[in-house]
């Protein structure tokens, strides 16, 4: 750990031997335009990040707190936790500070259709939400399996006033809702704008999707240096796509801070129904960038598996694949019976229903947090709240849910 | 010269002739039936084969060729076998055989073992679908020599300096896709497409084949008619997925490879 600059990606989307752009010759010309309007309007036009600051500060809510959760920390009797609560961001997850970010650009590309896709529903709610404010047409692409799962975020979006497209094909989950988008972008390339909800994707979606999520780390580091007047000594959060975790740790690369990337290990790594990407996965490529990515031997996709719908992803952003290989980040696996643990854990002690994506990486500060000293900081991004989930938690107290 | 290139010259001696190149996944519904329907098409008077292996996650590509896809991933097919498939055929035509894949399972293989694997089967050219020239140079680079030409996609969205860029490392042919869309989509402007072709041709001397979307013998006669071949894809997999493992499904296919083929004539 140093305090040298980190300066990734390239200039062609590369972090090490990750990222990159693999997709068909009909998406190229359309990245490029993204990348070099991105370029831009985003880090070049301070009348872009001026408007977005309004929009952050006084839609979304920003900045969310940063709570420090005394019942937990006390409860089991370890390091202080402090909580960043982008479950109380508009929407209630860290989502919308993306998708407003990305709907913004659209408007100023001078596009007026929308497309995303989503799995648990948050990115879905977002983007919708993002369109209905800034008054663009909106697709949203989701798995059959996740519209069941998410059923009342399914009506959000719809009140929202967006189209909500059912994807039958494959596991009808996250990976196939992200096929069926693309494909309906290489038919309308030339007027919509694909909102990616995570640091996934061909470049410049990575780096893009971190810019606009960094704002999570810049306030998380304000903030606990307010509070503490110090850094913090571990930062955790949960690893789907993984734009949540990189939001978090972005602004303290550099800094002399213990970083922790959490997956979902579904019914346990060993059992194969994961989510563990990184941690028993291997180098591929999945929707347009080199990463690891949950395969056979044979390069086929396999299916991931996790009770949390944001996390159940074969794939993963390519530069958590760099931050691994460099060991500067560490990734573990936690169990949906572990989360949902956590889940309760959290709800009894602080009063606060965390989504099960978030409880993952809580299942993991409680582990963490049992083995260091009253006087270490651990900050662990809240990413989402759980009402989305209660059906999912309501069934698992049943007796479903135990780890095999 | 390649077979590819020797095919085209062919061609092109036989003034009236086009090329026509058609597509079918590997192991679409098993791999012994891929042989006999490879082997059909060839007999029938298909130009060039380009022999699709299977990926669980096709992207570019629509329902019917998904549907293919999933049938041959259902059966086992893996690369291994699609290249001992190609060898097979090899062994009883000389059609120019073409393999056509998303990079995945290329990369998993690794480039540098896949390229001696293919020269051994006797393909003659690759087609990657998700492998722009932007990312092409970690896969060529190690590639042990030019005994396969790598087939090129320029799309509707590509603009003109781009071109220029994509063709400087392409060989056999330019596969020019007629519309922005997934394969089998609907719909043609021809005269784009004829005003596509020349922009290509500004570039380079390589053959332009046009695909996605043809499936009538009118379009076939059309696109023929101002470029130098046509790519046949969801129309045959569309046969092999309605005749299944069967008789009537060489048959049917030999009759529609006929009808396009005098469509080309015309």
């Amino acid at each position: 750990m140093s305090n040298t600059a980190y300066l990734q990606p390239d200039n062609r989307g590369h972090f090490g031997p990750y990222g990159g752009r693999y997709v068909a010759e009909s998406l190229m010309p359309a990245l490029l335009e993204l990348e070099e309007a991105f370029r831009e309007i985003v880090l070049g036009d301070p009348s872009f990040s001026k408007e977005m600051e309004k929009y952050l500060r006084y839609y979304v809510g920003r900045p969310t707190p940063l709570y420090y959760a005394q019942n937990l920390s006390d409860h089991i009797g370890g390091a202080k936790i402090y909580l960043k609560r982008e479950d109380l961001a508009h929407t209630g997850a860290h989502k919308i500070n993306n998708t407003i970010g990305q709907a913004l650009l659209t408007k100023r590309m001078g596009k007026s259709k929308v497309i995303a896709e989503t799995g648990a529903g948050q990115h879905g709610v977002a983007t919708a939400t993002a369109a209905a404010l800034l008054g663009l047409e909106c697709k949203i692409f989701m798995g059959v399996e996740d519209i069941k799962r998410q059923a009342p975020n399914v009506k959000r979006m719809e009140l929202l006033g967006a189209e909500v497209i059912p994807v039958e094909t494959g596991t009808g989950t996250l990976k196939d809702a992200m096929n069926e988008a693309m494909r309906h972008w290489v038919s309308t390339v030339r007027d919509t704008f694909y909102v990616i909800g995570s640091v996934a994707g061909p470049h410049p979606y990575p780096v893009m999707v971190r810019e606009f999520q960094r704002v999570i780390g810049k306030e998380a580091k304000k903030q606990i240096l307010e509070k503490e007047e110090r850094l913090p000594d571990v930062l955790i959060a949960c690893v789907g796509g993984g734009s949540n975790s990189m939001g978090l740790f972005y602004e303290f690369l550099s800094d002399p801070v213990e970083m922790i990337g959490v997956e979902a290990a579904g019914r346990g790594v060993k059992t194969g129904k994961h989510a563990a990407t990184l941690g028993a996965g291997a180098i591929g490529v999945l929707h347009g960038s080199k990463s690891y990515v949950l395969q056979t031997d044979d390069g086929q996709i396999l299916e991931a598996h996790s009770v949390s719908a944001g996390l159940d992803y074969p794939g993963v952003g390519p530069e958590h694949a760099y931050l691994k290989d460099i060991g500067r980040v560490r990734y573990v696996a936690v169990t949906d019976f572990e989360a949902l643990d956590a889940f309760h854990t959290l709800s009894r002690q602080e009063g606060i229903l965390p989504a099960l994506e978030s409880s993952h990486a809580l299942a993991h500060a409680i582990k963490e947090a049992a083995n260091r000293s009253a006087d270490t900081i651990i900050i662990v991004n809240l990413s989402g709240r759980g009402d989305k989930d209660l059906e999912i938690v309501l069934q698992h107290l049943k007796g479903d849910g135990k780890d095999e | 010269m390649s077979e590819i290139g020797r095919k085209f010259e062919k061609l092109r001696n036989n003034k009236t002739e086009k090329a026509l190149v058609g597509f079918v996944t590997a192991g679409d519904p098993d791999l012994e039936f891929s042989l006999e329907i490879v082997l059909t098409l060839a007999r029938a008077g298909v130009d060039i084969i380009e022999l699709g292996v299977p990926f669980s996650d096709p992207t570019a590509d629509g329902p019917v060729i998904q549907r293919a896809s999933m049938r041959s991933l259902r059966s086992g097919t893996t690369l291994r076998d699609v290249i001992q498939l190609a060898r097979s055929v090899k062994k009883q035509t000389n059609i120019p055989l073409v393999l056509f894949s998303y990079y995945n399972p290329l990369f998993r293989f690794g480039a540098g073992k896949l390229y001696e694997s293919l020269v051994d089967a006797g393909v003659d050219g690759i087609l990657v679908v998700d492998l722009p020239p932007e990312e092409a140079h970690e896969f060529l680079v190690q590639w042990s020599g030019n005994e396969i030409d790598f087939i090129r996609l320029i799309a509707p969205t590509t603009p003109p300096e781009r071109i220029e860029a994509i063709v400087r490392d392409a060989s056999g042919f330019i596969y020019l896709i007629s519309k922005t869309g997934v394969t089998g989509s609907k719909g043609l402007d021809y005269d784009e497409i004829s005003s596509m072709v020349q922009s290509v041709k500004v570039y380079t001397n390589l053959p332009v084949c046009v695909g996605f979307g043809i499936s009538e013998p009118e379009q076939v006669r059309k696109i023929s008619a101002i470029a130098d071949g046509i790519v046949i894809g969801s129309a045959f997999v569309r046969t092999i997925e309605k005749f299944g493992k069967s008789d009537e499904l060489l048959e049917q296919l030999e009759k529609q490879v006929k009808a396009y083929k005098q469509a080309q004539h015309r």
